[in-house]
């Protein structure tokens, strides 16, 4: 029987019952008394010189409250990068400076200019038009390789070039992974790109300042997955608002995917704004402008080389990959081609030697950074990728090519420098195989061929490390914040409980979850508990959410502050029991003294804490409000198998996915449907990668899709019913619910799925094709299969 | 500024507009019913799907002075009278249908249109009809099988194993 209460129940979500009757509050339900607003007059080019901003007719416009430009940001710090990365010879990143408003020059199209604020978006708007900037374009670079040969234009004229580093990895193992690569019996190259992506969340960033100078205390409500690291990025490096006077507020946010993490100039541009107008000020992104200034993802150009012995075990790795940064360093840019990238490379086989080199490049683009799996997406396709085509050069079955180099023993130390607590990868590739009925897929090809149609089958595994991080490891790796999670457990004197968690929900449902595990604890009802996130004023100082890390290190933090309210309320208990707390047991929710028939219930404990008559005054304080920080002692490691099943239409190159399953380990579950939601959400994320998405520039830094007309993004009839599973499970092994994180597992792991079932459909049908690369639009496959 | 009048779950409301005004602005900004959602400005995301006279509309794509006497039923009047969610708002409840919930107003109302023209659709019709509505935290399996579900076909419990 499935259960229906605590860990493991599908239990449904709470916080559904306000977003379907539309009483949600996103940011840009929010208006202030008196608020204005804000239109940013962007730049049109990629590259240029600003010569003059011609201000005057739009500040006499209608309804024009103020104009800045980035001279009123002189005094004021840049957007800061929260990871620096160190090269290949020990010297630091490259690190331009990156103004809320431009400086001099734009480097991007959508680059900020001017921001006129007015007391409509109308009159916001159509001042903005009477507004002119007088630009010197410059040459743009746009293609990584060109941007670092020799005599490029350079993004940045104070800098020595456009490579922000050249980072090798693991160092130390160069020489003998040359060496291997060298004498190995044979050696598979593939050359690929990982197209560049728009996160595109349904609901475009918002930001609303205000300023209160009766206390000189700031509040920025904003569209963010993690609002206390926007009040240190902003408050200590941007405004210098010291964070006891600067309040974020995150509400219901729709959708992150981790474009929501980084800090954006708009959110310190409203909150200067509203201090220096003494108003309210609001900003509320178009779509268009969503395209070109929330941080992209991917866009890796990489040469993957695997060497194999005559048995097919794997000897060696090595990679150079290009990664785009764009114009400017996004908050945690430097870190997803390198630390999330390039510790990933092992996936789940045992190869000894493996060398990833990865050159990080400024162009005139939207700067680049985390989105859902960042650096790991990159990982797993061009290994996947590899390996297929391995598979077929060397004459081995690509499952058994896989499973002969599989990780089988745990815990697992592979040559990039992380340590696999558990897994079992042959346990999710015997799922995969079940529930895709690859057994079948011989009499479907027949159908399809019969039907005119090429059908195709593609297989991978991924891993992935998330539960994002041990603060000492990624301290050491260059990451300039911690990667704790905290949560207060508040219970009131009638029982129940608010958990205050720094972590934060864009659809996740963590209002739903998070009960699910404090009523298993204490054994009570869900229904006794509240979570309250999205608030630094009622929030204690957390890292957000993002990383698949929410339960794995906030769902911790909440179970470490939930044991020490047991521990006191088991004391006053046994005060009130007249026994010893070591003989107190708390079963759904009774406390009762072992082996005798006294129980005190936890309403009545919790009424004695708040009401200390009859209490233990002398050994512990009144009240029972617990927090805990919790800082993971390691990574934690979901892995699973992908199947994909397409039809490729000859005629058109037209591919369908006709199924698409997936069997995941993702440890212990607290709710099973929210954990296949996510899969299904991250499946049409990895299956838009792979089919229809892909961020267009022009040779002059022009970005071509930057709408919902140009930017395919996936819809309803681009995608199958999704068939998943998560019965495989080995717990994680180092937090206390044993859990690994769902979130970014279905858009790491499907798009090499994808490639691998068109490539083979393609070669079932006598085309000698090795690789297409994403997105594989129809004439991309036309053009591969007609040579 | 012109002054319009119409219905609005029910009500009878007026305000005044400029002749530039969206209905979606005058429901949002002026209303304050914001329910429905912005998601972008060329509608093509589906997120501001209200009904105007029985169909399906994008709101950010009519001017609010062209609904003029119109009847306009938003997310907001999609609940029973006694205030519980109506047929289509729980299934989408049941087999969780919405992650982060902002497209999901433009979801239902396109669903109810659906059902409206369509009782029984296949799944096909379903993914067919919703071709102007985007999600991008789904992928559309449980929008799919909510709205299934809320024409009364047989779908499978969520999470069944």
């Amino acid at each position: 029987m499935p259960k229906d209460h605590g860990i493991g129940a599908s239990n449904k979500r709470r916080e559904d019952v306000r977003f379907l009757t539309g009483r949600g509050k996103y940011t840009d339900d929010i208006n202030l008394a008196g608020q204005a607003y804000v239109h940013f007059v962007r730049s049109d080019v990629a590259h240029g010189t600003i010569n003059k901003i011609y201000t005057t007719a739009a500040a006499a416009a209608d309804g024009v409250v103020g104009i800045f430009t980035g001279a009123d940001f002189e005094g004021v710090g840049g957007l800061p990068c929260g990871w620096q990365v160190t090269d290949r010879h020990g010297n630091p990143m490259q690190e331009p400076p990156h103004p809320v408003l431009a400086q001099g020059k734009v480097r991007h199209v959508g680059d900020p200019i001017a921001a006129v604020v007015a007391t409509s978006y109308e009159a916001a708007r159509d001042a903005a038009a009477l507004l002119d900037v007088d630009i010197a374009e410059l040459p743009a670079v746009v293609d990584m390789k060109a941007a670092v040969a020799d005599g490029a234009t350079k993004v940045h004229d104070e800098l020595e070039s456009n490579l922000c580093y050249d980072w090798g990895f693991v160092e130390e193992n160069r020489d003998a992974v040359d060496t291997a690569i060298k004498n190995a019996h044979h050696v598979t190259t593939l050359e690929l790109v990982n197209n560049r992506l728009i996160p595109n969340a349904m609901e475009p960033r918002v930001a609303v300042g205000a300023y209160d100078p009766t206390n000189d205390e700031s509040t920025l409500y904003t569209t963010s997955q993690n609002p206390h690291v926007i009040r240190l990025l902003m408050g200590a490096f941007v405004l210098g608002i010291p964070e006891h006077k600067l309040r974020v507020v995150a509400p219901d946010v729709g959708g992150g995917f981790g474009s929501k993490i980084f800090h954006y100039a708009e959110e310190a541009f409203c909150t200067f704004a509203a201090k220096q107008l003494k108003m309210p000020v609001k900003w509320t992104a178009q779509r268009s402008e969503s395209f070109m200034t929330d941080a992209h993802g991917r866009d890796h150009v990489t040469k993957i080389e695997l060497a194999l012995d005559a048995e097919g075990h794997f000897q060696a790795i090595r990679t150079e990959t290009y990664a785009n940064m764009g114009a400017y360093l996004s908050t945690f840019a430097p870190s997803v081609p390198t630390w999330l990238h390039g510790t990933l490379m092992a996936g789940n086989y045992k190869t000894p030697l493996i060398y990833v080199n990865v050159k990080a490049v400024f162009t005139n683009t939207v700067p680049v950074d985390a989105y859902r799996g960042a650096g790991r997406p990159e990982a797993t396709f061009q290994l996947e990728r590899v390996i297929d085509v391995a598979a077929r050069e060397m004459g081995i079955d690509p499952v058994e090519l896989r499973r002969k180099n599989f990780v089988t023993e745990f815990p697992y130390a592979t040559p990039v420098a992380v340590e696999y607590d558990t897994g079992d990868y042959n346990a999710v590739m015997d799922k995969a195989l079940e529930i895709a009925d690859v057994a079948g897929f011989d009499a479907r090809a027949a159908a399809s061929q019969a039907a005119g149609k090429w059908r195709g089958l593609g297989i991978n595994t991924y891993i992935e490390a998330c539960g994002i991080a041990p603060s000492a490891l990624v301290g050491q790796l260059g990451a300039r914040a911690g990667l704790y999670e905290s949560a207060t457990v508040r219970v009131n004197a009638t029982g129940g409980l608010v958990v205050m968690t720094g972590s934060h929900s864009h659809g996740q449902g963590h209002e739903t979850a998070f009960p699910q595990v404090i009523a298993e604890m204490i054994g009570i009802d869900e229904s006794m508990v509240e979570v309250v996130h999205g608030d630094t004023a009622n929030t204690p100082m957390g890292m957000g959410t993002y990383g698949s890390r929410s339960l794995a290190v906030g769902g911790s933090a909440m179970v470490r502050a939930t044991e020490k309210i047991i521990n006191k309320a088991k004391k006053i208990a046994a005060h009130l029991l007249e026994a010893s707390a070591d003989d107190i047991e708390l079963k759904d929710g009774q406390f009762s003294v072992a082996g005798t028939d006294k129980s005190v219930a936890w309403g009545d404990v919790t009424l004695a804490a708040y009401v200390p008559h009859n209490y233990p005054l002398e050994d512990i304080e009144p009240g029972l409000e617990e927090t805990a920080f919790y800082d993971p002692s390691n990574f934690t490691y979901p892995a699973g198998a992908y199947i994909c099943e397409v039809e490729v239409d000859p005629d058109t190159g037209k591919v369908t996915i006709d199924r698409f399953s997936a069997a995941d380990d993702f440890g212990n579950v607290v709710n099973p449907m929210i954990v296949e939601g996510q899969v299904h959400g991250g499946l049409a994320q990895g299956i838009g990668q792979a089919l229809l998405e892909n961020c267009a520039y022009d040779e002059n830094g022009q970005i071509l899709s930057a709408s919902y007309m140009d930017y395919a993004m996936p819809r309803a009839d681009d995608v199958p019913m999704f068939s998943v599973d998560h019965s495989c499970q080995t717990p994680c092994t180092h937090n206390p619910l044993g859990v690994k994180g769902c979130g970014e597992a279905g858009a790491i792991g499907s798009p090499p799925a994808v490639v691998n079932a068109v490539v083979d459909a393609l070669q079932r049908n006598g085309r000698d094709v090795r690789h297409i690369d994403m997105p594989l639009s129809p004439s991309r496959v036309w053009s591969a299969m007609n040579g | 500024m012109t002054t319009v009048s119409m219905t609005v779950n029910g009500k009878s409301v007026s305000g005044d507009v400029e002749g530039r005004t969206l209905l979606s602005a005058f429901l949002r900004e002026d209303l304050g019913l914001t329910g429905t959602h912005v998601g972008c400005d060329t509608s093509q995301c589906g997120a501001c799907v209200v009904h105007v006279d029985g169909k399906a509309v994008k709101a950010c794509s009519v001017f609010a002075g062209e609904c003029d006497g119109s009847e306009v039923t938003t997310i907001e009047g999609m609940a029973n009278a006694d205030g519980s969610m109506g047929t289509i708002q729980q299934a989408f409840q049941d087999y969780h249908g919405l992650q982060c919930g902002f497209c999901t107003p433009g979801m239902v109302m396109s669903a109810a249109a659906l059902l409206a023209e369509n009782p029984t659709p296949s799944e096909a019709e379903i993914r067919h009809y919703l071709e102007g509505n985007i999600c991008r935290c789904t992928g559309y399996h449980n929008i799919v099988r909510a709205i299934q579900a809320a024409s009364g076909q047989d779908v499978a419990p969520v999470a069944a194993e």
